[in-house]
C-alpha cells in the first residue's frame, strides 16, 4: 500500500465537527468536475489512491477515470462497502427482505419467505458474495487492491459477535477479487483479536489513529501496543483528531508511531492537501534519519 | 454480570445487542424477535440464544434487564409486563402513544424501585452535556428564547406503507424527528407545558406529518420555536441543533460543536467573553465500543451503571420521557384544534 491514501468524506459534505463546514463542501463539490480536479490536485501533490465508499455520486466519476486511462494509468481506489446510508434508508422504506431484493438480482432471496423455508449458513453466505457483486460493479476496468468492509458493518458484525462473516469476506475478495480484503473500525484491538481467531493473519486495518485519542475505543495505550506488535498492516486514519489538533503536531505523533504502513486523509482545498502531504514526508524523513541512532541507543 | 433481553432486533435493536454484545459487564441471554430471518442468522452466525415468544425468554432465561425496541404502539403492553416481573427496562424512543398508558409505567416503575431509561441519546452527545452544564449553572443569565430545529432525509419522495407511515402505529415526523427535540428542550430549558400554535404538514406522505412548526411556552414562562422537517434533501442525516438566548449570552448546539457567545467575561473556565466554539472531537469522552456514536454506547452504559447502582437513573427517566410524550400530544391536539386536521 502507498504511504498516504486520499480520502472522499469531503466530496460528500461528511465533517466530523461542524454541520455548516459539512454544507460548504456540499455547495463545493456540487459538480463531478470539483471532485476529479481535487483528486487531480491529490495525484499532483504524489497521492496515486483513492479510498472511498460506494456512493451512486462516484459512478461518473469512475468514467472519467476510466475514460482517459493513460492519465491515470497508476491510480488505484480502494473501495469501501457498503455505502451503510444507501441501505439503512432502503431498510426503512422497504425493510429488511424487500432492500435485499432490491440490491441482489436473482432468485435466492425470494426463496427466504417463501413457505416458510429454513435458510442454509451457506444461503446467507451466497447473499454476501451478490451483495458484495453488487457494489463492486461500479468498479470495473478500475485497479482495486485493496477492497474494505465499512465500520459500520465491521463493528456492529463486531459487537453482535458475528466474526465469522469477516473470514468469509475475506476468503471471498482474495478467491474471486484475487486482491487484499481490509476492514475499517473504530475498535483496532477488539477487531484484531477477532479476526485472529477467525483465521484472518496479518490484516489490512484501517482505523483512528491521533494524539487526541479520538474514536480509539478501547484506549490509546491499547493502539499503541498493538502497533509494537506489528500484528497487523495499518492504515491510520482521523490523524488530525477530527480536526482537533495542529495539522503540524497530529502528523508528528502519528509519523513517529511504530508500524503504520499508511495514512489516510481527505481535505477540499490544494492548500490543505498540500499541508498535510508536506508535513507528512517532513516527519518521516526526519524518523528515517533518527532511526539508526535510536537503535543504536537502544 | 447483568442479565439483560432484547425485545426487537431491527434497526435500533439491533445497534444495541451488537453494543451489549460488546459491554463487559453485560450478559446478553436472549433475544426475541418476529422475524425468520434475522433469527436465523442470528442463529447460525451470532453466540445469542433467539425466540420468537418474549413470554418464553423471559420465563427460561430470567433476564434483569430488558431492552424493548419494537414499534411504539407495542411498548405499552411490553413494558408493564417487564415490570410486573421485577425487570429493569430500557426502551426505545418515543415512550407511549398515549399519556395514560406513560402515567401507569412510571408509577409501576417507582413502586417496585426498577431502572427505567428511553433512549432519547442527544442527552449522551457531550456537545449538549457541555450545554446542560452551563446552562445548569446560569451562565446566559436568564433565558429569553429558544429554538429546537431537526432537518434530514427520511421521506423525500412518496413512500410505501410502513408503520412509520401511521399515525395510529407512532409513526410521522412530529413522533420520530420532532420528539428528539422536544425532549431537548424539555431537558436543556424546562419542561413544555403551553403550545401557542401549531402546524403538522404532509409532504410527501399521505397520512402522516412530515414537518412540524410549532410556538411552545415552558413552565417557567419561556416561549420559544419548534421547527422539524424530515423531508430536507440537503441534509445526509439526520441535523438537531438547539439555540438558546440569555440576557448573558446565546448557545448554538448541535451533534457536532456547541458555539457560546458571552456578553460580559463572567464565564465559564475555558471560555471567555464573545464567541466561544467547542467540538465534538475535543469534548467527547471515549467508550469502550464504538457504534455510530459515542452516545449510543454512553446512553447503555449509563443504564448499565444504574442498575450495578454506579449512577443514579435520573437521566431519560420514564417520568421525563412521558412529559416529552405530553409535550407531543399537546401538539397534535393544537394543531387540530385549530382545524387543520383535514390535511390528511
Amino acid at each position: 500500500m502507498d504511504r498516504i491514501l486520499f480520502g472522499d468524506n469531503q466530496f460528500f459534505s461528511i465533517n466530523h465537527i461542524s454541520e455548516q463546514k459539512a454544507t460548504q463542501q456540499s455547495i463545493q463539490f456540487r459538480d463531478d468536475d470539483a471532485i476529479v480536479n481535487t483528486i487531480d490536485i491529490a495525484r499532483e501533490e504524489g497521492i496515486e489512491t483513492f479510498m472511498c465508499t460506494t456512493h451512486e455520486r462516484l459512478y461518473s466519476i469512475f468514467d472519467v477515470i476510466r475514460n482517459n486511462n493513460v492519465k491515470y494509468s497508476a491510480f488505484s481506489i480502494y473501495p469501501c462497502m457498503p455505502y451503510a446510508h444507501k441501505y439503512a434508508n432502503a431498510v426503512t422504506e422497504l425493510g429488511v427482505v424487500s432492500t435485499i431484493k432490491k440490491y441482489i438480482p436473482g432468485n435466492i432471496v425470494s426463496s427466504i419467505y417463501k413457505g416458510g423455508m429454513a435458510m442454509f449458513s451457506s444461503d446467507y453466505i451466497s447473499i454476501m458474495k451478490l451483495m458484495i457483486d453488487a457494489e463492486m460493479k461500479m468498479f470495473y476496468h478500475l485497479k482495486t487492491p485493496v477492497i474494505f468492509l465499512q465500520n459500520v458493518v465491521t463493528d456492529l458484525l463486531l459487537g453482535l459477535g458475528m466474526t465469522g462473516i469477516f473470514k468469509y469476506f475475506h476468503d471471498y475478495i482474495r478467491t474471486k477479487y484475487k486482491v487484499e480484503a481490509g476492514f475499517i473500525t473504530m475498535n483496532m484491538p477488539m477487531l484484531l483479536e477477532a479476526l485472529e481467531h477467525e483465521g484472518v493473519h496479518h490484516p489490512i486495518i484501517c482505523c483512528s489513529i491521533n494524539k487526541a485519542g479520538f474514536r480509539m475505543s478501547g484506549g490509546i495505550e491499547k493502539y499503541e501496543n498493538v502497533l509494537e506488535q506489528k500484528n497487523a498492516r495499518i492504515i491510520a486514519m482521523q490523524v488530525l483528531g477530527g480536526g482537533s489538533l495542529p495539522a503540524d503536531e497530529a502528523i508528528e505523533y502519528v509519523c513517529q508511531l511504530p508500524n503504520i504502513e499508511s495514512i489516510l486523509f481527505g481535505a477540499s482545498s490544494q492548500k490543505n492537501i498540500h499541508q498535510t502531504v508536506s508535513y507528512i514526508h517532513h516527519y518521516d524523513k526526519l524518523k528515517e534519519f533518527a532511526e539508526p541512532y535510536i537503535s543504536q541507543v537502544c | 454480570m447483568i442479565k439483560v433481553g432484547l425485545i426487537g432486533a431491527g434497526k435500533m435493536g439491533i445497534s444495541h445487542l451488537s453494543i451489549l454484545g460488546a459491554h463487559p459487564n453485560v450478559d446478553v441471554v436472549g433475544v426475541v424477535d418476529t422475524s425468520k430471518v434475522v433469527n436465523q442468522v442470528l442463529d447460525k452466525f451470532a453466540p445469542f440464544d433467539t425466540f420468537y415468544d418474549i413470554d418464553k425468554m423471559l420465563d427460561t432465561k430470567l433476564p434483569d434487564a430488558v431492552f424493548v425496541a419494537v414499534p411504539t404502539k407495542y411498548h405499552a403492553d411490553i413494558v408493564e409486563e417487564l415490570l410486573e416481573r421485577g425487570i429493569h427496562v430500557f426502551v426505545e424512543k418515543p415512550f407511549c402513544l398515549n399519556t395514560a398508558q406513560g402515567e401507569g409505567l412510571v408509577k409501576l416503575a417507582s413502586r417496585y424501585r426498577l431502572i427505567n431509561q428511553v433512549g432519547y441519546h442527544n442527552k449522551f452527545i457531550a456537545t449538549f452535556e457541555e450545554a446542560k452544564t452551563i446552562i445548569s449553572n446560569h451562565q446566559l443569565g436568564r433565558i429569553t428564547h429558544f429554538m429546537g430545529e431537526a432537518y434530514g432525509p427520511v421521506v423525500t419522495k412518496p413512500k410505501k406503507y410502513s408503520w412509520r407511515s401511521n399515525p395510529e402505529e407512532g409513526g410521522g415526523c412530529l413522533m420520530d424527528y420532532a420528539s428528539h427535540v422536544i425532549d431537548l428542550i424539555n431537558y436543556l430549558v424546562s419542561p413544555i407545558l403551553k403550545i401557542h400554535g401549531s402546524v403538522m404538514k404532509p409532504i410527501f406522505s399521505n397520512h402522516v406529518d412530515d414537518s412540524v412548526y410549532s410556538i411552545l411556552e415552558t413552565e417557567n414562562n419561556i416561549t420559544g420555536l419548534l421547527s422539524v422537517n424530515w423531508s430536507d434533501e440537503t441534509y445526509r442525516k439526520m441535523a438537531t441543533t438547539i439555540t438558546i438566548n440569555g440576557t448573558n449570552g446565546k448557545l448554538i448546539c448541535d451533534a457536532t460543536s456547541i458555539k457560546v457567545f458571552f456578553t460580559t467575561g463572567h464565564c465559564p473556565e475555558g471560555y471567555s467573553k464573545g464567541w466561544n466554539v467547542r467540538y465534538i472531537n475535543e469534548l467527547a469522552k471515549p467508550v469502550n465500543f464504538y457504534l455510530r456514536g459515542e452516545e449510543y454506547s454512553a446512553q447503555i452504559d449509563y443504564f448499565i451503571k444504574s442498575i450495578m447502582g454506579d449512577v443514579p437513573n435520573t437521566i431519560n427517566t420514564f417520568a421525563s420521557a412521558l412529559m416529552t410524550d405530553k409535550a407531543i400530544h399537546n401538539i397534535k391536539k393544537n394543531h387540530e384544534k385549530n382545524g387543520q386536521n383535514s390535511i390528511w
